[in-house]
Order: C-alpha cells, then sequence, then structure tokens
C-alpha cells in the first residue's frame, strides 16, 4: 500500500508546479512577463543600477504593450 | 519532446503508426460518409491524427531541415536580455503567449461562412492549408525574425528585398490593417442589430472596463488576477441581467439599435479608446478579452468532446457552383479567402515577428512554437466548422441569408430555403430563435450569431439545458464582441501610428506621439479610415459581410503571399534553394488564389461578385431614372456606385501590392543564385554557444 503522506505530499506540490506554470503563462499572455526573472537578471548583470518595483514593472510592460511602432500587432486572426 | 521526436525505438514506431491508421478511419469516415449524419467526434480525432503527423513529419523537416534551426546558435533573447521584451522563456508559457496572440475571430468566423458548400470542402482546406501554407509562414517567419534581432516583418522586407519592395509592402500592410479592422467591427455590428441582450452586456464591458483600469491603476496596483477575476464576475452579471432588460421594453428601448446607429457607435468607441491612457480602457479590457478567449476555446473543445453533436450540414452543397447566398463567388478562389486565418492568416507574420522572436529560448523551439501555435489554431477553426455544421441547415441559411434574398418573415424565408433543398418550417426558424432569447434570428449574418447558436446548443446540452442557451448564446456573442472590440481598439492606435508616421515625413512635428493635438488627429483620421469601410458595410443592399468578407479574406491571404516570397527570398540567400519549395508551393498557391479573386472582385461582370459590375448596374438604373433596393433616392444610388469604385480600387491596390512584391522576390532570388556566397543579413554567428551570455 503506498504511503498516503508521500502521495498528499506529491499531489499538493502538483498542484503547486500547475498553479506556478499557469499564472506565469496567464501574465505572458497579456505581456507581462516574470518579475522574478527581471529581479534576478538586473541583480546578476547591472547590481549598481536601480530595480524596478513589481507595480513599476508592471506599468513599464503595460505602457510597452501598447506602444505600437516596434511591430507589436496583436490578437486579429 | 525528446520521447516525441524520437521515432527509431519500436514502440515509438508502433505508435505513430497507430495514429497514423486512427487518423485514416476518421478521415475516411468523415470524407466518404454520404447520406448518413457523421459524428464531429470523427473530425476531431482525423484533425487531432493529422496535426500530430504534420508536426512530427513535416514540421520538424521544415525546421531541421530546410531552415536548418541550429540549437548551439544564441538567440535575441539571450543576446539582449534585458528581463523586459527580450527574456529567454520556457517554451511552454511561450506558446501559450504565442497563441494568445494569434488566436481571433478569423478562425472563428471564416469557417461558419465557408459552411455554405458543406462542411468538407472547408475541413479539407483548413487541415491542408494549415499543415502546408499557414503552419509553415509562421515558423519561418519566426525563425527569419529570431535570426534578425525580431526584427519586424517590414523591416526584414526593407533588409532582403530593399527599400522600394519595404515601402510597397508598408503601403499594404497599412490598407490590410484598414479593411480587416473594418469587417471585424461589422461582425460585432451585424451579431448586435436589434438584439437589446447582447448590445447591453457588451455596453456593460466599457463601465466594466474602466473600474478595472482603476483598480489596477490605483487600489491595487498590478494585481492582474485580482481585477481579471473582479471584470469576469461583473461581466457575467450583466450578461444575467441582460435577459431582464431584454424583457422590459423601457430598457430595451435604449438597447434596440439600429445598424448605423451600432456603426457610429462603434467608431466613437474606437476613438475613444484610441485617445484615453492605455490603463484605463484598452488594457483591462485587453486582458479579460485575452483570458475570456482562451477559456472559452477550452470549454467548446471539452463541450464537443462530451457532447459529440453530429454533424446536421450536409458534407458538400450544391452551392459549390458559386451561388450561395452566404457570400459571393464560386469554390475556386474563394473558399480558400473566405477560410482565411484558420488555414493561412498574413496577420500571423506579423505576430510571429513581433515579441515572440524576442523570447525563444533556443532555435530548436522554434518548430513547436510556431509551428504547433499554427495547429492549434487550425484546430480552433475546425470546432468552429463544427459549431456551424451541427446546426439545423436550413436555420444556418436563415441567419446567414440577407433579407433581400429570403424576405423578413419566417414563412418566406422558410419557403425560399425549402426550395434550395434544404427541408425547414417556419417554426424551426422562431423556435430557435426563442431558445435563444432573441426576437428573430434571420439575416444575422457575420457568423458570429451563427456560431453563438452552435455554441450555446453544445454547452447547454451538458451544461444547463434548454432554460440555459440563451446566456450561452449571448455568452458566445459577449466573447466575440469583446475581443473583436479590443482588436479595434489596438488596431486603431497601430494605424493611427502609422498613420502619424506616413504624414510625419511631411510635416515632421506630427510624428512626436506624446502630443495631444497630434494624438487626437491621428486617433480621427484612422477611425475615419475604418469607419467608412465600416459604414458602407452596414448600409450594403447585400449585407455587407457577403461583399465585404472576400475582400477581407484576400487582403489577409495577400499578406501571407508577401511574407513567404520574403520567406522564399530569404531560403535562396542562405543557400538552401533545395529546400525552397516549402515555401515556393504554399506562395504561388497563395498568390493564385488572391490575384484571381482580387481580378474577379475587380472585373466580373457578375454585380454579385464583381465592383464595377456592380456599378456599372446601378449606373445603368441612374440614367434610366430607375431605383434598385434598397436605395430609396437616386443619391444613394450614386453613393453606391462611389462606394463599388472605392472598394474596386482598394482591391485593385491589394493585387499590385502582390504582384509588385512577387517581381521584386524574382528578381532577389536571381541575384542570390548568381551569387555563390550565402548574402542573408542574419544577426549573430552560427556556433556562439546558445543560452547565458549578455551584451
Amino acid at each position: 500500500m503506498p504511503d498516503l503522506h508521500d502521495l498528499f505530499d506529491q499531489s499538493a506540490s502538483a498542484v503547486r508546479a500547475a498553479r506556478y506554470w499557469s499564472t506565469r503563462t496567464a501574465r505572458l499572455m497579456i505581456g507581462v512577463p516574470d518579475y522574478e526573472t527581471y529581479v534576478a537578471h538586473r541583480q546578476a548583470k547591472h547590481p549598481d543600477q536601480p530595480i524596478m518595483t513589481y507595480v513599476e514593472f508592471f506599468r513599464e510592460r503595460q505602457q510597452a504593450r501598447y506602444a505600437v511602432g516596434k511591430g507589436r500587432f496583436r490578437g486579429c486572426c | 519532446m525528446s520521447t516525441f521526436n524520437n521515432t527509431s525505438a519500436p514502440q515509438m514506431k508502433l505508435l505513430w503508426i497507430a495514429v497514423a491508421l486512427l487518423g485514416a478511419v476518421a478521415f475516411a469516415i468523415v470524407a466518404l460518409n454520404r447520406g448518413e449524419a457523421v459524428n464531429a467526434a470523427w473530425l476531431v480525432v482525423a484533425a487531432t491524427c493529422i496535426y500530430l503527423i504534420a508536426y512530427r513529419f513535416y514540421g520538424l523537416f521544415v525546421a531541421n531541415r530546410a531552415l536548418g534551426v541550429d540549437g548551439t546558435r544564441q538567440t535575441p533573447a539571450a543576446r539582449h536580455n534585458d528581463g523586459l521584451d527580450y527574456v529567454p522563456t520556457n517554451q511552454y508559457v511561450l506558446y501559450g503567449h504565442h497563441f494568445a496572440a494569434i488566436a481571433g475571430a478569423g478562425p472563428l468566423v471564416g469557417p461558419v461562412l465557408a459552411a455554405q458548400m458543406g462542411y468538407l470542402p472547408g475541413t479539407l482546406w483548413i487541415l491542408a492549408g494549415a499543415v502546408f501554407g499557414g503552419a509553415v509562414q509562421d515558423m519561418t517567419v519566426l525563425f527569419l525574425s529570431t535570426r534578425r534581432d525580431g526584427r519586424s516583418l517590414g523591416d526584414i522586407v526593407r533588409a532582403e528585398m530593399g527599400p522600394v519592395a519595404g515601402t510597397i509592402a508598408g503601403v499594404g500592410i497599412l490598407l490590410i490593417c484598414v479593411i480587416v479592422l473594418a469587417v471585424l467591427a461589422l461582425v460585432v455590428d451585424k451579431a448586435l442589430i436589434g438584439s437589446p441582450w447582447g448590445t447591453f452586456a457588451v455596453f456593460c464591458s466599457i463601465p466594466i472596463a474602466l473600474l478595472m483600469g482603476v483598480y489596477s491603476r490605483f487600489i491595487r496596483p498590478g494585481r492582474v488576477g485580482e481585477m481579471s477575476l473582479l471584470g469576469c464576475v461583473l461581466l457575467l452579471a450583466a450578461l444575467i441581467y441582460g435577459k431582464t432588460v431584454s424583457e422590459t421594453p423601457s430598457l430595451a428601448a435604449y438597447f434596440d439599435l439600429s445598424g448605423e446607429t451600432l456603426a457610429l457607435i462603434i467608431i466613437g468607441y474606437g476613438f475613444v479608446a484610441s485617445v484615453l491612457p492605455v490603463w484605463l480602457l484598452l488594457a483591462p479590457r485587453d486582458y479579460l478579452s485575452t483570458f475570456l478567449k482562451i477559456g472559452t476555446i477550452a470549454l467548446l473543445a471539452i463541450g464537443i468532446i462530451i457532447v459529440r453533436p453530429d454533424l446536421q450540414m450536409p458534407a458538400v452543397t450544391k452551392f459549390i457552383d458559386g451561388s450561395g447566398p452566404v457570400w459571393a463567388g464560386s469554390l475556386f478562389p474563394f473558399l480558400f479567402i473566405t477560410i482565411a486565418c484558420g488555414a493561412v492568416s498574413g496577420w500571423h507574420s506579423l505576430i510571429s515577428s513581433g515579441t515572440t522572436p524576442k523570447m525563444i529560448e533556443n532555435e530548436t523551439q522554434i518548430a513547436f512554437i510556431g509551428y504547433g501555435a499554427m495547429l492549434m489554431e487550425s484546430f480552433v477553426a475546425i470546432m468552429a466548422m463544427i459549431g456551424a455544421s451541427i446546426i439545423h441547415p436550413g436555420v444556418y441559411f436563415a441567419m446567414n441569408s440577407s433579407a433581400g434574398l429570403i424576405g423578413t418573415t419566417a414563412e418566406q424565408a422558410a419557403q425560399v430555403i425549402s426550395a434550395w433543398g434544404f427541408t425547414v418550417t417556419p417554426d424551426d426558424i422562431t423556435q430557435v430563435a426563442k431558445d435563444v432569447g432573441e426576437t428573430s434570428i434571420m439575416s444575422r449574418t457575420g457568423g458570429a450569431p451563427t456560431l453563438a447558436v452552435g455554441m450555446a446548443q453544445i454547452l447547454s446540452s451538458f451544461l444547463g439545458g434548454r432554460t440555459l442557451m440563451g446566456i450561452w448564446y449571448h455568452f458566445a456573442i459577449l466573447f466575440e464582441a469583446l475581443f473583436i472590440l479590443t482588436t479595434v481598439d489596438a488596431g486603431t492606435r497601430v494605424l493611427r501610428f502609422m498613420i502619424q508616421d506616413l504624414i510625419g515625413n511631411v510635416v515632421p512635428a506630427f510624428k512626436e506621439t506624446s502630443s495631444w493635438t497630434n494624438n487626437i488627429i491621428g486617433s480621427a483620421l484612422s477611425c475615419a479610415l475604418w469607419g467608412y469601410f465600416l459604414y458602407v458595410g452596414v448600409i450594403d443592399p447585400l449585407g455587407g459581410i457577403w461583399t465585404l468578407w472576400p475582400l477581407f479574406g484576400t487582403a489577409n491571404q495577400m499578406l501571407a503571399a508577401i511574407a513567404l516570397t520574403v520567406c522564399t527570398v530569404v531560403l535562396f540567400k542562405m543557400k538552401r534553394e533545395r529546400f525552397a519549395w516549402v515555401t515556393i508551393v504554399p506562395a504561388t498557391w497563395l498568390v493564385v488564389c488572391t490575384t484571381t479573386a482580387g481580378l474577379e472582385k475587380v472585373l466580373s461582370p457578375d454585380p454579385n461578385v464583381g465592383f464595377i459590375g456592380h456599378a456599372l448596374k446601378y449606373g445603368d438604373a441612374i440614367a434610366a431614372g430607375q431605383l434598385l433596393a434598397p436605395a430609396k433616392t437616386l443619391g444613394e444610388m450614386s453613393r453606391i456606385v462611389f462606394n463599388d469604385y472605392i472598394d474596386a480600387t482598394l482591391a485593385a491596390v491589394f493585387v499590385l501590392v502582390v504582384v509588385a512584391t512577387v517581381i521584386y522576390g524574382l528578381i532577389n532570388i536571381r541575384r542570390a543564385l548568381g551569387n555563390p556566397q550565402p548574402t542573408a543579413s542574419e544577426i549573430g554567428l552560427a556556433g556562439v554557444t546558445a543560452g547565458g551570455g549578455h551584451a
């Protein structure tokens, strides 16, 4: 008989992983990439420069999604 | 992925043989069955098996052999990694992003209109067009853009084919945007005419979006999940309350609007949405419609699998001869134009050279994202075809034929449609209207209402039964209207920037995009451009869709022809001409289809097909002092003639743009063949280890 605790832990972590990936996918669908990745990148490559807070990051991405002219076409056909 | 790609293991070989056999059996049932109703599940099984085999044996071949994707080559995401635009992104997450960006109204509406010829011709083109055309185009453009730092299609044309070809393609893209916006807005307009329930729900989405905008800006900044949930709940409440509105005459009167009024409201809305800051109206609506779109597509797929409805529409109808009431023209070339985005969409070439190439982790993922997402889009088109084919064919024609053909009462319509060979009673037609909570469903052209009836039938048979049919019908209308209007908002802004750029060449001050004066003038100009065609479509005697949808489809397929021509040129310049047939074949087919269709729209003497023929017919009547329906005055008569000439000019310009691009393509191919060295202007070198590095 399988250990019920193990089974529970496994399914709980599977649910967590599903949630994590679906949240990331849903956010990128509306043009907001992963914030943690952005922070990690800034810390690793530009440690001397300021890092946007999540709200600043979100606003910057929102503005960029609709700042046309850089070939940002979406959702037509 | 690695197990999926590995065919050498004997188990995998057996598995692929099983998939092929299953697909062949399902396909034979769908294609060869006559007389008996075919279950939609066979169509789903056949399509799925074909997509799997196409991806494994053709998509990967094109990527690995023809394009020569290089897993060791650095991608723009790694080279320019900034955590914002350029981010190496997990391929499954990026697949979702790319699919959400390419999926829209096209694959849902086109197949519904194509169903007038029966489900089989359209289905065959959706499958073949996607496998050999659309998916190859999306993937190749994605590949080219990835090798060029994520440059746009226009830039790639300029760099690989010269500035003149670039300008011609740019003008083409601008005109295509105009006609796309106009026709999509027309679909919404046609779906909401005289429908207080639907109109109320769609109108409510505006204050809801404003509320969401304020919420995510000031109350809980950046909380997308919360605000989307709030928006969805409010939208659902508006949808349910809409029934009460439609049943209360004093309230219903406010939302019972004519096509002309709705057109003016949509144009005005497009203007306001383009002028306002994006966070207030455009962005929240976009979020809401993106999530609703993905959710509804998933729900529809589940519904079809659970309910497994029978297809009522015959496999092939007599309208393949071009005499059909839904849209004008014969099977070749117009069927291939009508399906549009479910098989090949030029619009995707703009998206594949937009944000996606900047996030590709490794070139080996290009096939999965570019080719794979288009196969999913094609599957959405198959579901739309199923949605249109499971409803009573008589009801289908009652919904999609203009009042000029079938009259305005259910009795007249039933008589006319039964005479076409689709036996239907007046009760069949009125019962559907009653079920979905509308006063009439006749002449609701444009595809969206038909799909909504199909979806309502599928969804209500496993969620809610007949009592909820009205809710499901209006939910489907709301979902389509919402993301079409989001396209209209975003498209108006795109047009505005293009116009500012164009006029800015003459008046430099006009290029400044942050100026309010420029903003307002630019927005007004872009709304006037597409608004003109929308209004013309609304007052069109034949119902607008009948005349304008082929023009929309032609425009879209022409853009695909341009994109595939560029892809071909680059393959020659890369010295990969051995494999260039992978893009030459679809490019040739599209050029033949679109120029034939474009020329027929201009020159055909049949006034139902050709714009000039139609203008001459009305011109002769004016000379004789006669009035032709639906014009009521001589002034209206001359306006129809004028509009015909505008439409004819537009169709002629489309043809010229494609012909010019093909000529430039041939010149560049000749030049590339004469040069023993590869001449494609790629960025980055082969062999630089992918991933990691930062410029």
